[in-house]
């Protein structure tokens, strides 16, 4: 990534709304070709940075450089958003047929209808809504309207695109083959995109790095392994899906690992932390195993923990069970597992998971150690 | 009722026997009206679309008295009209007071403010990041703008309906800045009015039939492409 060029380059950006910082992006830059996704909560200020770097909002203070020019100096705003395309949450198409929808951005640039036409039909064909080039824009379903938006934004040809939760609202197989299709293209096109969610699941579908968002800051990105695995505090954790977020202290340190205490139980982890640092470590759901007490558990792991099954949640395909080992402890097991070892409310099993699966996050910096 | 017929069977007549002097008079009543309608158009949609869009101290206040002028008596238009166009008035010197030209200014005096008015709360109704998204797909704000209209377009027609049919069936400014004068500024609402007064009940009635029949026909066509649209 570091050898690609950047596209965008931003610079101390800040956006005051009603007296208050609603978004501050000391620095960001995206490399040509990437696809970085912002994850956050709502109001964590996704939108109003895919706003402010579409130049349809003044930032407060700060610059956003687009291939090294400033926009709205060095390169006039106008000339800069036609080198963009960006697609809202809401399909908003115009009240005409999907084919005119498609080709207005080519339209507003002043292409002629039949240099306008032969781009409309491949762009149709891409998102597989040739079939409905004809039809009223309001007759559209759900899913439709969708793909039609997406297509009026890549008929432009853009540099970038930025994506701003698109996906929102739409039923679970219609996201899943819109996802699948936008993803073929993306990688197809390599056409550098920001896309906005809140939606762990499509992040990590698109993602060539992936940013998380909050009350204004983006306070990580990363790989989307990186930033899954190796979380720089807890807000991020829990966005990221790290369900067991368990607070201690270090009570000795060997060569490479260290022993935290977390009510009363010993666990290893690995990391530079000193004895007495308090500690937050962080487990996957899916990194911890459950096996009966008799077996005594996986050889040779080190944090086994006899543990009490106090509530199994059906989750689709998985069940969610809730442990007690002295401290809480949450995993994902499916239905055959949980039958195949008699798990019920109750039960007393060995939970498990090994030292290179627990990420510290020291709370003396309240940052989780490089 | 022998009246009612009477007057239904002379219209039919005048209508039949193409009378030279209905046949002008609903002509001029065509010009005049449609001209003051389209007048009230190209102003009325661009003052409208350009209060709902931007942001600016007083608007509310301008957009009540936009909402005000949508219930302008047209009297009171007559009144200052006349008044302006008056001999010595501010436009005394371009003499136009008494004639179809003057009617016009009435007119479009009247329609104005109702076009103003529907086609900004048209405006105000479509979403607001609908401007946005427009933008974004690379508009300048005039195009942004004009693809807005187009978006309203269906409650534009419903301007254009009330607009016209405001004008067509509108008699006191027409007759005070006009004069209801025969074969020059002699309009089918100023005619019957006269008729009436005369007590050529059947004249007043075929002229007050052929009045209806025209604004039912122009508004019947537009109606009809808003309904085309509206399936589409």
């Amino acid at each position: 990534m570091s050898r690609k060029s950047a596209i965008f380059e931003v610079r101390d950006l800040q956006v005051i709304r009603g007296g208050s910082l609603i978004l501050n992006i000391p620095s960001l830059v995206v490399s040509d070709g990437e696809i970085l996704v912002l994850i956050g909560p709502n109001g964590a200020g996704k939108s109003t940075l895919l706003t402010a770097l579409s130049a349809l909002l003044k930032p407060t203070r700060g610059e956003i450089l687009f291939g090294g020019r400033k926009i709205g100096t060095e390169i006039p705003l106008l000339q800069y958003r036609r080198r963009l395309a960006m697609v809202l949450q809401e399909p908003l198409l115009f009240d005409t047929t999907v084919q005119n929808n498609v080709a207005s951005g080519l339209k507003i640039r002043g292409t002629k209808r039949d240099e306008a036409e032969p781009i409309v039909s491949k762009t149709l064909e891409r998102f597989g809504i040739a079939h409905l080039r004809d039809r009223s824009a309001r007759t559209l379903s759900g899913g439709e309207a969708r793909r039609a938006s997406i297509a009026r934004a890549f008929a432009t040809n853009p540099e970038v695109l930025l994506l701003d939760e698109p996906f929102s609202a739409l039923d679970p197989i219609m996201r899943e083959t819109l996802l699948e299709d936008l993803e073929k293209v993306l990688r197809e096109t390599k056409i550098t995109t920001i896309f906005v969610t809140h939606d762990r699941v499509e992040a990590l579908r698109l993602a060539t790095r992936l940013g998380v968002m909050n009350t204004g800051n983006i306070l990580q990105t990363g790989s989307a392994d990186e930033v899954m695995n190796h979380p720089v505090n807890e807000f991020v954790a829990s966005l990221v899906g790290v369900e067991n977020l368990l607070h201690g202290r270090v009570i000795k340190k060997n060569e490479t690992s260290f022993i935290a205490s977390v009510s009363g139980q010993d666990i290893e982890a690995t990391g530079p932390l000193k004895s007495g640092d308090p500690v937050v470590l962080c487990v996957r759901p899916e990194n911890v195993t459950l096996s009966d007490i008799v077996s005594g558990g996986p050889a040779g792991r080190r944090n086994t923990f006899p543990a009490n099954v106090e509530r199994i949640t059906p989750m689709g395909p998985y069940q969610k069970v809730q442990l007690n080992c002295g401290f809480p402890l949450v995993t994902y097991v499916t239905s055959h597992a949980l039958s195949a070892l008699s798990i019920k409310q109750g039960t007393e099993v060995l939970a498990s998971f090994e030292v290179t699966a627990v990420h510290a996050i020291s709370k003396a910096s309240g940052t989780s150690p490089p | 009722m022998d009246l009612i017929i009477e007057g239904i069977k002379k219209a039919f007549w005048l209508l039949v026997s193409f009378d030279p002097e209905v046949l002008g008079i609903t002509f001029l009543s065509l010009k005049v009206s449609g001209t003051a309608t389209l007048i009230s158009l190209i102003i009325g949609i661009s003052v409208g679309a350009s209060v709902a869009l931007t942001r600016f101290p007083g608007r509310r206040f301008a957009v009540s008295l936009i909402n005000t002028g949508m219930a302008l008596p047209p009297v009171v238009v007559g009144l200052f009209v006349t008044i302006f166009l008056w001999r010595n008035g501010p436009l005394g010197v371009l003499g136009i007071l008494y004639t179809p030209l003057a009617m016009i200014i009435a007119q479009a005096v009247i329609a104005t403010p109702i076009v103003m008015g529907i086609t900004l709360a048209a405006v105000q109704q479509l979403p607001a990041k609908l401007r946005l998204q427009i933008l974004a797909l690379g508009a300048t704000r005039l195009q942004m703008v004009w693809i807005l209209i187009k978006e309203a377009k269906l409650s534009l027609l419903a301007a254009v309906m009330a607009g016209f049919g405001g004008v067509i069936s509108e008699v006191g400014a027409s007759i005070m800045v006009g004069g209801n004068i025969k074969g020059y500024s002699r309009v089918l609402t100023t005619a019957t009015v006269m008729e009436t007064g005369r007590g050529n009940f059947d004249v007043a009635i075929a002229l007050s039939i052929i009045l209806l029949l025209l604004a039912y026909l122009i508004n019947l066509v537009l109606t009809q492409v808003q309904q085309r649209e509206r399936a589409r």
